[in-house]
């Protein structure tokens, strides 16, 4: 009854990779047990490092489909998990009235029919191969995590006048965190734990390479030891592989060939955003600003 | 051993470590263990931390652990059969000659593998000690490193690196980093051999040092502090994100009449739901007095930091800094100042405020009281920060009590333990009878304090 997510960390890798996803040995290694044990995966980690890429890459690679629940500040159960359309609900009654018993109505408005159903519980109640993808996990209130506890420990969901939906497959469920609050250690307990820091330079290298085709190996080394020397300064927020790739495609699309200091200098702003951090590299890189 | 002892063992060691493992959590590691290959270290490592370690700062602790539970071989192991042939003693003349030159190559090329069998090679032939008793033998990184004085190589590492045309900073930062690595794998290795003589218990409970948020100011060293001064700025986006969330929380205010029945128009007229008016944020005034001499520096600076990260969650924060005398620096915190000119700006300011250049909390106190006393009133939180040290001086408790009187709230945060308040010279039992003693060592225990002041109603 389960799919087979992943047969082995090297199917991880080879799988993910051919999906445009490269990865290293311990994130090749977590999605196979993440997909072996049927357990939800958090993956923590810097902004632009390819957090949510991981959850889409895992859906392109197995062929499942890709269900979305973005998380934000005063997410609740109705935009969650499901809700009763009330609306429609009122509608039932009043064209009914005076037509049917109450006990009919009162049967037939919570059926089916009237329920609009939200991410998780339409991940659940999929029958084919999904991923769940609850993005950043760490911005919504702690209630919701209680809510999710449910979800993703049994992956049923009670609805009072339905009774309980049981995932006839279970969904490859990943979190993911930018690290702004800790959760519960309720949630952590039954996930899997990935952190995703930078890469090394050559995986980094690799993966601009992929991404941005139209570049020359040699400015590719450039980038990335330029961007690696970045996240030694102490910046505000150092640079993450979607700077980096950002900053690849600007480099193709001014037709640059060569990254020399006053490039760097002048492009900067694509992989820094902040003024001080500006104002550092160009002081601690010795940039001659033009 | 058995595998399950190993295991049991292991995880307890982490628990004692500082990591919470539950139960279930064991568990799933060892199913986790069921579905993968064990021929690879690594692997085992990946399976365990993805299972076992659910907070990234403790990574570093599980990968001590780790490696002290799991080594990577036994004894001197493939890179030990090279070493036997050789007559005589291991550790002579000739043979750190031909050690340092093999050493040089592998750091110029920056060959993991080969720096990891050196280091290997480094405790086994330099490092080795006489044990406590008759056949036992044990192993110091300490001793190795002294004998092998990897330093040494770091100029001509970077005349390799610049001949291979690199330039001149980017060549001394590789050098640096590799021998770093080098004297890191050197003292795993030497963990690893006393692990091995001793048994994994008692090394784990000595040299594993805490994660870095537990880490006491006091007891930090240089480069803890550079990590530390990293940390500052997530800490204060954590902290902010909280109390926007916790405000948000309470932010429901009396109910709102008009949009309630504006609302209520698309469900016919029924109020399903309620609407409220939104409370207004109640802010503080910070004052923040900080002793800035050597001994409690550090402890200052990242107070400072992370206040002034947070600045807008006060109404306003005025900073002063004293070791006898006082000086403002809170111009020095300009909203998006760089972090680094910051901390420069700061130390000039030390010079500043030194008279004499000894600690002296009353004189500090009182000019504090005559020059800026406007500074606190009804409104305004008053906090210092420092050891209570004051070489033996005048305390000037009125003038403390008078300031604290006339602030809204005021609290001392020690960077000391407890059990050292009031030893030596240190005035902190004194001072604590007229403003409440906080004890902060580290940064977990001041984010938790800043969250506190910051909130609108204090628990306290």
């Amino acid at each position: 009854m389960t799919t087979t997510w992943f047969a082995s960390a090297d199917d991880a890798t080879t799988r993910l990779s051919e999906a445009g996803y490269l990865t290293d040995d311990a994130t090749a290694l977590t999605a196979y047990l993440a997909g072996a044990l049927e357990k939800p995966l958090l993956v923590e980690g810097p902004a632009g490092v390819g957090k949510t890429e991981l959850a889409k890459a895992v859906a392109r690679s197995t062929g499942a489909e890709l269900v979305r629940l973005q998380c934000y500040e005063g997410l609740d159960e109705a935009r969650a998990l499901y809700e009763w359309n009330y609306k429609k609900q009122l509608l039932r009654i009043q064209a009914s009235q005076g037509d049917a018993a109450w006990s009919e109505v009162h049967d037939d408005i919570f059926t089916e029919e009237f329920l609009l159903t939200r991410p998780l519980l339409s991940a659940i109640r999929r029958d084919e191969p999904t991923v769940l993808l609850v993005d950043e996990v760490d911005k919504t209130d702690v209630e919701v995590e209680g809510l999710l506890l449910e979800v993703l420990s049994d992956f049923q969901v009670t609805i009072p006048e339905l009774g309980t939906v049981t995932a006839t497959r279970r969904p490859f469920v990943v979190l993911t965190s930018n690290a702004s609050r800790e959760l519960s250690e309720a949630v952590k307990r039954r996930c899997l734990f990935l952190h995703l820091g930078y890469p090394d330079a050559e995986r980094e290298r690799a993966i601009v390479t992929s991404q941005v085709p139209g570049l020359d190996d040699r400015v590719v080394a450039q980038l990335v030891d330029v961007v690696v020397r970045l996240r030694e300064l102490e910046l505000k927020k150092a640079p993450s592989i979607a700077e980096s790739v950002d900053w690849a495609r600007t480099l193709v699309a001014l037709e640059i060939g060569d990254l020399d200091e006053a490039t760097v200098a002048r492009t900067l702003g694509v992989v820094l955003k902040h003024a001080s951090d500006q104002q550092r590299a160009v002081k601690e890189l010795k940039l001659a600003l033009s | 051993m058995t595998l399950l002892d190993t295991h049991i063992g292991f995880v307890e060691a982490l628990r004692s470590a500082g990591l919470s493992v539950s139960l279930a959590e064991g568990l799933d590691a060892i199913s986790a263990l069921e579905k993968v290959q064990w021929h690879d270290r690594e692997t085992v490592r990946a399976a365990y931390a993805a299972t076992l370690v659910k907070r990234q700062p403790q990574r570093v602790t599980f990968d001590a652990v780790f490696d002290i539970w799991f080594p990577r071989l036994i004894g001197s192991g493939v890179a030990g059969d090279g070493l036997e042939p050789v007559a005589g003693p291991p550790d002579t003349g000739p043979q750190l000659e031909r050690f340092r030159e093999a050493l040089a190559d592998a750091l110029a090329s920056g060959d993991v593998q080969a720096l990891q069998d050196l280091a290997v090679e480094a405790v086994a032939r330099f490092g080795a000690m006489p044990g406590r008793g008759p056949g036992l033998s044990s192993w110091s990184a300490y001793t190795s490193l002294q004998r092998v004085s990897p330093a040494e190589l770091v100029e001509r590492l970077v005349r390799g690196l610049l001949a291979e045309g690199m330039d001149p900073d980017q060549a001394e930062r590789t050098a640096g980093r590799r021998v770093g690595d080098f004297t890191r794998l050197v003292e795993g290795d030497a963990r690893r051999r006393i692990a091995e003589e001793k048994g994994p218990e008692h090394v784990a409970a000595v040299t594993v040092r805490p994660t870095i948020d537990r880490l006491d100011f006091t007891a930090a060293r240089r480069s803890d502090l550079e990590e530390m001064r990293r940390e500052i700025y997530p800490l204060a986006r954590r902290l902010a994100a909280r109390l926007t969330k916790e405000q948000h929380a309470r932010r429901r205010g009396p109910l709102d009449v008009r949009r309630t029945v504006r609302a209520s128009i698309a469900t016919g007229g029924v109020p399903l739901e309620t609407h409220h008016r939104p409370r207004r944020p109640h802010r503080t005034d910070l004052v923040v007095l900080c002793d800035v001499s050597g001994s409690v520096a550090s402890f200052a600076q990242f107070t400072l930091m992370l206040v002034f990260a947070l600045r807008e969650a006060f109404s306003g924060v005025r900073a002063f800094t004293f070791v006898d005398d006082v000086v403002e620096v809170s111009d020095t915190f300009r909203p998006g100042a760089d972090v680094v000119e910051v901390m420069e700006s700061l130390a000039t300011s030390i010079s500043q405020a030194a008279l004499w250049g000894r600690t002296n909390y009353g004189r500090a106190l009182t000019r504090f009281a005559e020059e800026h006393g406007d500074a606190i009133g009804p409104r305004s939180s008053l906090l210092v920060l420092g050891d209570g040290r004051s070489n033996y001086s005048d305390l000037a408790l009125p003038v403390l009590a008078d300031l604290a009187g006339r602030a809204r709230h005021a609290w001392w945060l020690n960077p000391e333990h407890p059990r050292h308040w009031g030893t030596g010279d240190s005035a902190a039992d004194r001072y604590g009878e007229v403003v409440p003693m906080v004890e902060c060592r580290n940064l977990a225990q001041l984010g938790e304090f800043v969250h506190e002041v910051v909130q609108p109603h204090p628990a306290r």
